[in-house]
């Protein structure tokens, strides 16, 4: 038995047997009988390249198991399985490295940078699965702020969690899991919720090793609601940390572009309060694109107001503010455009995009045309800054 | 350096092939351009030019860049010349010259026979989209419509891949067979189209599905072969243009199977077990199985023609040149010389069908067809599990080949869709049974009628599983036009 990880499958009731995924696969892991197509578990290096010249969608199938359905299996089927219920157990933690569906969720929130994702080649290398949700680690809450305005159409809270010096040794844009207490509808315990951490490497208070969290209640949301909810001294259950791309560059010189929509900013704070602490001195810039409903929505807005333009040259955008144009990143971008342009012609330049899904689409197309104005097409581009860890996204 | 991979918009029509750089092709192609735009303008009804529809467009020819979608005006469509990348040291496949390099100009002994394939393949993308022209007016659902424009409009690039090679590599032959594909029309007196099958008409829906199914996928294994030429430019086009023909083959295969799935689904709701019971059927407004077979029968046996005859010296010929290989013959384990091999093809003794063993290298076509038979066969297994799946009786089957040929050995000859050989008599006693008549065809004409509110589907045809692109099933997938 191998720890659980994310199989790639083909739904045999949609697939049309036409093969051009077989075809486009560089390294010939997809293969068809008489019945089936399918995908080699021991060939596949999810290389993405099949998905879109599927003309059907049937290729864009992905289980989590903990022993692949073999060949044999896959040419059987008649429809897919259901995903099926994990152990997800007792000695599973023993020093397993990964940490079942959490490498799925990643993934499927990594997926928008179009390729496999990398780190930055100066990253530090981060340690991932110290704590499973077989083992997982009891932290306590410090404190639970309100982030956004009394009144604010939205709730958003800095959470400050304390390991009382188990070590947690975790990098700016990782994530940890919560485990929210209670069982679901099925009467199995909850999956681990995965949140970014928004605090530095050695704490939301240097030198402390405590992690701070930028948490959105969502109506009806389980454990966004129970971390909202929480109190100063309870306890929680934590998992993590995990994630080995979504890093910033070591480099000094290196240059960061940030884009971000609300708590998507979580990341986007851990690598500025690093990059304050370091104070390296070092040539590279960060500017920021941030985007919000309204100041009072934005989290962090006070202290983001503080951080001296050297530093972080910062964009705050508002999508509805009374009596003024609906504007989001993306326009801003393009009203920046210079100065974006200047970054993308830069190889300095690292690319973080955070926030949610439908945020990708805009963002893409402000890149694509402001790439196109310095005569590069975006998607070679792109290619080239994700296989040099340069190019960053995480979309849920 | 040349860009090959990114499609560059640097002139009129976007390209991986460096037009900009070669001024005789580019100017050929602009005089050719303002043509097709009249051939395209006129042929599609106008309030359809003026919509918006959601439609893919390659940006690059790596498989990241393929598939982009976005909302576009047909005519606005950027057709253009995409070549697979170019595969380093591509040796020639198959036939006398096996293992030199790949041509990457025409070799002077083969002009003619090229020029001649280039043109047959070339002669049917235009005549499919001439075929349809009138589906859009009655499209069961947004979705289908944009099925339908999406097929249409990669048929117009493939014309303009083919129109490519001739103006690049056939010179001021080439730019009058270039002409003439815009000249000949399907089912024009005077100038029809090559091949028999394009001039038939597309009158209906499932029409289209099943020619999308079967006749297509003759064109896709024909694509099959000339991308194993050892003329490289054409492997690289066809290459290409196979990626696009896997989306016709979907809406084929979906198209007939949601038909099916609906006509199952609303026998069970009316407590109908007996596929037979037609009138009542059809009195319910969908297709009876047994037409679907009917209509199965007419464009499999259609599709058979255009593989030519079974044994052909041409075929031969183009195979030993090297100039169109086997279906997957990258993937045949032999010598791909063919010198000493025998292949089984059909052929007629005291007037029946049997299998004979004859050199292979004259049975090219039949083995091309034999792999198109079992192409075809596999949907045509999954659409009676969905007629399996409701627990109605009945199994849809391909005919045997011999059955409603007019080309090859079985021409002229009576079979019955066993394979069994008739009389005449017999032979138009079961014609009804056996082939589409006209009172089948002026019922499925009768549930026509154009469905345009998003996320609804016409009573005879189910709603697909999965939206293009993912979409929801209420997404919008043509902004129409309203004049």
């Amino acid at each position: 038995m191998t720890a659980p990880f994310k199989q790639h499958l083909i739904d045999p009731e949609i697939c049309i047997r036409c093969y051009t995924c077989e075809m486009t696969c560089p390294i010939e892991a997809i293969t068809h009988d008489d019945t089936n197509v399918v995908v080699d578990p021991d060939k596949c290096d999810d290389c993405m390249a099949c998905i879109p010249v599927c003309p059907t969608g049937s290729i864009d199938e992905w289980r989590v198991v903990e022993t692949a359905y073999t060949l044999e299996e896959q040419f059987s089927w008649e429809e897919l399985p259901a995903q099926a219920e994990l152990s997800g157990g007792a000695d599973a933690g023993k020093d397993a490295p990964v940490d079942d569906p959490v490498a799925a969720l990643l993934a499927e929130a990594h997926s928008g940078v179009g390729g496999k994702p990398r780190a930055p080649a100066s990253a530090t290398k981060p340690q991932v699965n110290t704590y499973t949700i077989g083992k997982p680690v009891t932290a306590v809450v410090q404190g639970n702020y309100r982030l956004t305005a009394e009144g604010a159409d939205t709730d958003i809270r800095h959470i400050i969690l304390s390991f009382e010096g188990k070590p947690f040794p975790v990098l700016e844009g990782q994530t940890i899991g919560i485990l929210p207490p209670g069982l679901d509808g099925a009467g199995k315990a909850h999956l681990p919720r995965l949140y970014s951490v928004s605090s530095p490497r050695d704490g939301e208070r240097a030198g402390y090793h405590n992690v701070s969290l930028t948490v959105k209640r969502d109506e009806g949301g389980i454990c966004s609601n129970y971390l909202c909810d929480l109190n100063k001294g309870d306890s929680v259950q934590v998992t993590g940390p995990f994630g080995s791309t979504f890093l910033m560059p070591e480099d000094p010189a290196a240059r960061l572009l940030m884009i971000c929509t609300g708590t998507g900013s979580a990341p986007m704070r851990a690598f500025t309060m690093h990059r304050q602490r370091a104070a390296a001195g070092g040539s590279g810039d960060m500017t920021m694109f941030f985007g919000a409903r309204t100041p009072e929505s934005l989290p962090y807005f006070g202290p983001l107001k503080k951080v001296p333009k050297s530093v972080l040259k910062q964009h705050l955008v508002f999508s509805r503010i009374e009596g003024t144009a609906k504007e989001y990143v993306q326009d801003r971008m393009m009203a920046e455009q210079d100065a974006v342009a200047d970054l993308l012609a830069d190889p300095a330049t690292h690319i973080y995009i955070c926030g949610l899904r439908g945020m990708e689409e805009g963002v893409e197309q402000a890149l694509t045309n402001i790439a196109e104005s310095i005569g590069q097409p975006w998607i070679a581009l792109r290619e080239v800054m994700r296989e040099e860890g340069r190019y960053h996204v995480e979309t849920y | 350096m040349l860009d090959l991979i990114n499609v560059s918009y640097d002139t009129l029509i976007p390209n991986n092939v460096g037009l900009s750089s070669d001024k005789r092709v580019l100017k050929a192609l602009q005089k050719w351009h303002p043509g097709y735009i009249n051939w395209w303008n006129d042929l599609i009804p106008q309030n359809f030019q003026e919509s918006l529809v959601y439609l893919r467009t390659a940006v690059s020819v790596d498989p990241k860049g393929w598939a982009k979608f976005d909302y576009v005006k047909m005519p606005d469509y950027r057709w253009g010349v995409l070549l697979a990348p170019q595969v380093e040291d591509r040796r020639i496949p198959c036939g006398e010259h096996a293992g030199k390099p790949a041509w990457q100009e025409v070799p002077g002994e083969y002009r003619n026979m090229l020029k001649r394939l280039i043109v047959i393949q070339g002669d049917t993308e235009p005549a499919s989209v001439e075929q349809q022209r009138f589906l859009a007016l009655t499209a069961p659902s947004l979705y289908d419509m944009r099925n339908l424009f999406q097929v249409n409009v990669e048929e117009g690039r493939h014309l303009w891949a083919m129109v490519y090679l001739l103006h690049k590599y056939f010179g001021a032959d080439g730019r009058e067979e270039a002409d003439d594909l815009l000249r000949r029309s399907s089912g024009s007196e005077e100038a029809p189209r090559m091949l028999g099958a394009f001039n038939e008409e597309t009158p209906d829906w499932l029409s289209f599905f099943m020619f999308t199914y079967f006749t297509d996928r003759d064109g896709k294994m024909q694509l099959e072969s000339l991308a194993q030429s050892g003329f490289d430019p054409m492997s690289r086009t066809c290459r290409f243009m196979l990626t696009e023909e896997a989306h016709h083959m979907f809406v084929g295969e979906t198209g007939v199977g949601r038909t099916i799935e609906r006509t199952c689904q609303v026998m069970l709701e009316n407590g109908i077990t007996d596929p037979f019971d037609i009138a009542k059927i059809r009195d319910l407004g969908v297709i009876d199985l047994p037409a679907i077979q009917k209509k199965l029968n007419l464009h499999y046996t259609l599709s058979l023609d255009l593989f030519g005859q079974e044994v052909s010296t041409n075929a031969a010929n183009a195979f030993n040149a090297g100039i169109k290989g086997r279906y997957q013959e990258h993937r045949i384990d032999d010598d791909h010389l063919l010198t000493s091999d025998t292949y089984m093809v059909w052929d007629l003794e005291d007037g029946k069908a049997v299998r004979k063993e004859v050199p292979a290298l004259t049975a090219i076509n039949m083995r091309l067809r034999d792999d198109y038979t079992r192409d075809a066969a596999g949907g045509v297994g999954r659409w009676n599990k969905i007629i399996q799946k409701s627990g109605i009786e009945f199994e849809l089957k391909l005919p045997h080949e011999s059955f409603n040929r007019q080309i090859g050995v079985f021409a002229g000859h009576n079979f019955d869709p066993d394979g069994q050989v008739v009389s005449g008599a017999e032979y138009d006693a079961g014609a009804p049974t056996w082939l589409p008549t006209k009172a089948d065809g002026d019922f499925i004409q009768s549930l026509m009628t154009q469905v345009t509110e998003p996320g609804k589907y016409a009573g005879w045809i189910a709603a697909p599983k999965v939206g293009i692109d993912n979409k929801p099933g209420d997404f919008e997938y043509v902004k129409l036009h309203m004049a």
